[in-house]
């Protein structure tokens, strides 16, 4: 079997496998979950194979395009069902079949003792079949036909378990943020077939240097839009932190590994229309910057362990945006912090998950503490991942975010020290939430209640939070190696002729200042939180409470779209009862009452009758004699 | 003879046989008003007829004749048949239709 | 004799043969009924399987003369658009049937009567969609408006019969304003020379563009009224409360197609300049219906009302994408036309069962069916997601390709009309969320799940939706050279790419 078959079974056999564990139903009960990791186990090794096939190929012949069959054809769109595997879309494959397979097998634990399991893992399955189709995609639509379908797996899991009203309202929440960035993408797109008449990645590149630059910027925007909703980017960002209502796996594949970082792909891989427009690129500065600060803050305030890690996310994605903003380099260096965090971020949710297990579902962090004594594993995966966070060496966020940093420092002039400074802080920051959770969770004294028997979780659970514990050690150095991962992407993102930019500042300075500020944060946790009252202080400063309050981002949302969108479908409702509808009642009303008169004359008595003939007799002879004379 | 004075005679006979219809509640006498008229459109045609010398008039009112025959015929059935279950013969009286 | 005309007899004659079969064997009457459209389905795909579809002509024409003093003739035949609908009619009136299997019970009129107005509807849906007599094509529009009062009026519910008078009213108020627009077509064609109610004949004639306008505007008034456009949309609600389901599906599925075809075939083909001249103007009407729909079926608490104002919905993007005039915008449109029968069918079945199970059909008495009717629930949620044209169902291809074509003549209207997809989501899930999601209530519980006639009604509808989502080649290859002769009447080509 060829290579390019091989491209159209990744997609193919996790679709399969969803639609056969949804359709089958109660008769797969038994092995849907085995079944569906073996399923994810597979893709992950069609991946692997497909890499090491890719890494053989020559550099300009590793990208491979795979046309399926003819989708939509009508007049000058001419889109097929095609897939492009190049050198970024495998290192998504990688990252998600890997990630997921892990976190399959940590689900079979995981949620042993949910009689839907069958279910969730078909919804996984899903995820990935769509997953894999939104970075395999050749054009837009491919793209956006994954993009939704992650959207749509990311709804049903959040929503997992809907019998409790807030997780369907947080599902439905999800949903409609997303579809919001989701108008961004369909606009992207016709805007590239109105510019360029193609909306493949190949045609719109081609297309670039002919377009105008008002019509590169609205397409940059609308990209940029688009990633806002599907990566919880500022100002499409408060889904995020209730999307946690999903199974802690789902929080861990979906909403940190893999599919909120859609949008820094879509970025990437429109790299050509960003390097083209200097306004579009900064709009994603400002955007990223915006939001990891945004991210750090809400952080700091978490006390639901989900939710501090969702905000952590949120603010690392952030990193990711603002390098991809940078231009050429920043993109290699948004796809690595991305696979790093995917590591990471990914252990420490599912130690999250393992914490939970061990505590009867308990989310608030004011009930742990000391925990590292009774679930050792899971404190130590978790530490590493902690460490690979806040950068430092040789774990893998020192390789990615120490970089970003860097690379935000060297851009030039004043903006350059701006995003620099905001760059740094947010690593203090993100030092600070990340230890006041492993502080809070695992250091201390013990507060969790009487009835909790904190236990280490089972290996099948610990055994992924393991392999994901080595990845953060080891992946930033792996990926760096020699510009490992620099290199692979310079054909895709056109990273080799760049770094014309000099150092602000010397690469071992900024590294020291960057772990100043680090352990500055560091510290100050730890202080601030040696004590661990059981329920949030009262009395705290305005800024505490924004940050509880998510900087008041459901507020805003609340009093901006919401309530004025309520009284506008009320207000259209009534107008409709009342306006329209009356005014094609109020004819009918017309010519019924305008008949309701005249029926008076019908009176019954044959000689008013003869009277009214009599009168229209006189009247037509009348008329005629005046005609005549 | 002035052939107007005809025309006259037929007009005020068809006038004081539309008063008839308008005035009166008795069917019988409704009826007799219609008879009226129609005499009264008789004399017309026959009095054209008679003027122009052509023979249309003469079997104008012949057609009229009959039909004013088969009217009695029927008007008077019904008016019987009326009186015999209303105890009435008042047009007034004659409503059921009407709801 | 052609197909075509077999098409539009086999449901008259399976109609009234209906009334042989005694009239208390309903389950006899069910199935003869069944029968009868499925042979019509049959009979269908035969003609779409001997159908060349690169050709733009007609095909399968066959032309009598009816009235000859006034040149009225019998002329049957269809191109690849009208091909596409008539598979529409003729696929769905079985679904329907099998779907309806209690509803023509505990009407005014006897169940056999049901299934004969839905035969007969059948009947007029082929033969409106393969007229090519303009008169032909009249007096059709005006006789479909016969079975669809007496369904609404006698098997409906609640203010049934004021619901059926005012669909009535409207459709015959816009079928006199077009009777006399045909007149005056006619008399014109008879200024060029051209003595005929035959399409093609009449889009040869060049009209002077006053007449055309006015001529224009009395054909597209009564297509707005069927189709419904806003603000001639009022008859819809009404009508989605009180009628069954299949009624509902019949009407906006099915003969409220006649008034997009309608705007597509007849505005475009004969009045190409007033075409051009009312375009903006007609789809700003249609991005109002699409906005203006979306919000009112947000407020809605009963669920046909509610997929009632998404046709409302809908339409609007049908009209936006036939006034668009691009070649995406036209398939685009006519596609929807498609899909949008299959999803409205899907979502008023489902509700209808719901409401018949449950007793009421407000979404607020439901929730948690998920745990008691995993299957309904799931059709329903399938369903919904087709409502909101979900990339990879059916409906996205359509939604997108309307609004990609309107966007490269009318950015700004395709801008608007691309947030009603947030709005599509609004709808949609909320329903979803409170008639599926959320806690099982006590009187919801002893709901039964689908049985097996109801899974095999659902089943066709729900793999159509998926299947053309994904390979759509089929239909899009039969539209495509149909929709670009149709569209050679007004343009001569679609906007260039700009940047090139």
């Amino acid at each position: 079997m060829n290579n390019t078959n091989l491209i159209g079974l990744l997609i193919a056999l996790p679709l399969f496998s969803a639609g056969l564990l949804l359709l089958l139903g109660k008769a797969a009960n038994s092995w849907g979950h085995i079944f569906a990791t073996l399923i994810s186990i597979s893709t992950f090794v069609i991946g692997l194979l497909e890499f090491l096939a890719m890494h053989k190929r020559a550099n300009e012949n590793r990208a491979l395009t795979d046309h399926l069959f003819e989708w939509v054809h009508v007049g000058g769109l001419q889109v097929d069902a095609a897939l492009l595997l190049d050198q970024l879309s495998i290192a998504f494959v990688l990252l998600i079949t890997g990630v997921g397979s892990l976190i399959h097998i940590y689900s079979i634990a995981y949620m042993e003792h949910d009689h839907d399991r069958r279910r969730f893992f078909a919804y996984l399955n899903l995820f990935i079949a769509a997953m894999l189709l939104l970075v395999l995609g050749n054009s837009y639509l491919n793209l956006y036909v994954g993009w939704e379908g992650v959207g749509l797996a990311s709804y049903l899991l959040i929503g997992f378990w809907n019998q409790r009203p807030a997780y369907a309202t947080a599902a439905r929440k999800a949903f409609i943020a997303n579809r919001v960035g989701d108008v961004g993408l369909s606009l992207a797109i016709m805007i590239a077939f109105t510019q360029f008449g193609s909306v493949t990645f190949d045609g719109v590149k081609a297309g670039i240097p002919h377009a105008s630059s008002a019509a590169i910027l609205g397409l940059g925007a609308m990209l940029l839009l688009a990633a806002t909703g599907k990566s919880a980017q500022f100002p499409l960002q408060s889904w995020l932190g209730d999307a946690m209502a999903g199974p802690t796996p789902v929080s861990a594949l979906i909403h940190a590994a893999t599919m909120v970082t859609a949008g820094v792909y879509l970025i990437v891989r429109s790299n050509f229309v960003f390097d083209a427009s200097s306004i579009a690129r900064t709009l994603v500065v400002i955007v990223g910057v915006i939001t990891l600060l945004f991210g750090a803050i809400i952080g700091t305030a978490k006390d639901d362990i989900k939710k501090a890690l969702a905000a952590s996310t949120m603010s690392q994605i952030g990193y990711m945006v603002l390098a991809s903003g940078l231009g050429p380099i920043g993109y290699a260096f948004a796809i690595m912090h991305l696979l790093t965090h995917g590591f990471f971020k990914a252990g420490m949710f599912l130690g999250a998950g393992s914490v939970m297990h061990g505590t009867n579902d308990q989310v608030d962090m004011r009930k742990f503490g000391n925990l590292r004594k009774y679930m050792p594993i899971t404190a130590i995966t978790f530490g590493l991942g902690y460490l690979a966070i806040l950068g430092v060496p040789p774990f893998a966020g020192f390789y990615s975010k120490d970089k970003i940093i860097a690379t935000a420092f060297n851009t030039t002039g004043t903006t350059g020290v701006i995003i620099g400074l905001a760059a740094l802080l947010g690593a203090g920051i993100t030092a600070f939430y990340m230890t006041r959770v492993i502080v809070m969770t695992f250091a201390g004294k013990a507060r969790w209640e009487d009835e909790v028997h904190p236990h280490e979780s089972p290996a099948l659970m610990w055994i992924p939070m393991a392999i994901l514990a080595i990845g953060s050690i080891s992946a930033g150095f792996l990926l760096s190696w020699g510009g490992a991962l620099v290199n692979w992407l310079a054909p895709v993102v056109n990273s080799t002729h760049l770094a014309e930019n000099k150092d602000r500042i010397s690469p071992i300075l900024l590294t020291l200042i960057t772990l100043g500020v680090v352990l500055f944060g560091v510290i100050w946790a730890v202080i601030k939180y040696r004590e661990v009252p059981e329920s949030a202080p009262e009395k705290v400063s305005i800024f505490t409470r924004a940050a509880r309050k998510d900087l008041y981002q459901d507020a805003f949302n609340e009093a901006v779209l919401m309530k004025p969108g309520n009284q506008l479908v009320l207000t259209v409702d009534e107008i409709d009862q009342k306006v329209v509808d009356g005014a094609v009642n109020g004819v009918g009303k017309m010519v019924s009452g305008l008949s309701f008169g005249i029926r008076k004359i019908q009176n019954g008595y044959v000689r008013s009758y003869a009277l009214v003939m009599s009168v229209g007799l006189l009247m037509l002879l009348l008329a005629v004699w005046l005609v005549k004379l | 003879m002035d052939i107007s004075n005809y025309l006259y005679l037929s007009a005020i006979l068809f006038t004081i046989g539309i008063a008839g219809v308008l005035i009166r509640r008795n069917a019988i006498i409704v009826f007799m008003s219609i008879e009226l008229m129609l005499n009264a459109a008789n004399l017309a045609f026959v009095t054209f007829s008679r003027t122009n010398g052509g023979l249309d008039g003469q079997v104008a009112s012949f057609f009229t004749m009959v039909i004013a025959a088969c009217e009695v015929v029927v008007g008077l059935a019904i008016i019987v048949t009326i009186y015999r279950t209303r105890r009435s013969a008042s047009v007034d009286d004659a409503s059921l239709l009407k709801r | 004799m052609s197909l075509l005309t077999i098409l539009s007899i086999v449901p008259v004659l399976g109609g009234l043969a209906l009334y042989l079969v005694p009239k208390n064997d309903s389950k006899k009457i069910r199935s003869v009924a069944l029968a009868i459209s499925l042979i019509e389905t049959a009979i269908s795909i035969w003609v779409a399987i001997s159908f060349h579809s690169g050709n733009s002509g007609y095909q399968f024409v066959e032309s009598h003369s009816w009235i000859k003093f006034i040149h009225i003739n019998y002329a049957v035949g269809v191109d690849g658009l009208s091909l596409i609908l008539v598979l529409m009619t003729t696929l769905l009136t079985p679904i329907v049937i099998l779907a309806s299997w209690k509803e023509g019970e505990g009407g005014r009129f006897s169940i056999t009567t049901y299934y004969f107005l839905i035969l007969m509807l059948e009947s007029f849906g082929v033969a409106i969609f393969s007229a090519t007599d303009i008169f032909y094509f009249y007096i059709l529009f005006e006789v479909m408006l016969v079975p669809v009062y007496f369904l609404i009026a006698g098997f409906g519910h609640g203010e049934r019969v004021a619901a059926a008078t005012k669909f009535l009213l409207y459709g015959l108020f816009g079928g006199l304003v077009m009777l006399v627009a045909l007149i005056g077509l006619f008399y014109e064609g008879i200024n060029h020379g051209v003595v005929s109610f035959d399409i093609n004949q009449l889009s040869q004639i060049a009209i002077p563009s006053t007449v055309q306008n006015l001529l224009f505007l009395g054909f597209f008034l009564a297509f707005a009224i069927k189709a419904p456009l806003w603000p001639f949309h009022t008859w819809l609600p009404a009508v989605a409360k009180t009628a069954t389901p299949s009624t509902s599906i019949m009407l906006l599925g099915i003969l409220d197609k006649v008034g997009t075809y309608g705007a597509l075939r007849f505005c475009l083909q004969l009045f190409p300049h007033a075409s051009k001249t009312f375009s903006f103007t007609i789809s700003i009407f249609a991005i109002i219906s699409i906005i203006y729909g979306a919000f009112a079926a947000i407020a809605q608490k009963e669920i046909p009302v509610l997929v009632g104002w998404t046709s409302i919905s809908h339409f609007g993007f049908i009209i936006l994408g036939i006034f668009a005039f691009t070649s995406q915008g036209v398939t685009g449109s006519s596609f929807y036309m498609f899909n949008h029968a299959f999803t409205t069918a899907a979502l008023f079945i489902l509700g209808g069962w719901l409401t018949s199970r449950r007793g009421t059909s407000a979404i607020n008495e439901f929730g948690g069916l998920q745990r008691v009717t995993p299957v309904l629930g799931w059709m329903l949620f399938i369903a919904g997601l087709s409502g909101l044209a979900l990339p990879g169902l059916s409906s996205f291809v359509s939604e997108f390709l309307v609004l990609i074509g309107t966007f490269t003549v009318h950015p700004i209207l395709a801008i608007i009309g691309t947030t009603a997809i947030i709005l599509a989501a609004l709808y949609i899930l909320l329903m979803i969320q409170k008639a599926v999601h959320g806690e099982l209530r006590s009187e919801n519980s002893n709901i039964s799940d689908l049985n097996l006639r109801e899974k095999i009604v659902m089943v066709p509808v729900i793999v159509a939706i998926v299947f053309f989502g994904f390979y759509p080649k089929p239909i899009l290859h039969t539209l495509n050279s149909s929709t670009t002769s149709v569209l050679s009447h007004v343009v001569n080509a679609d906007p260039a790419p700009k940047a090139r």
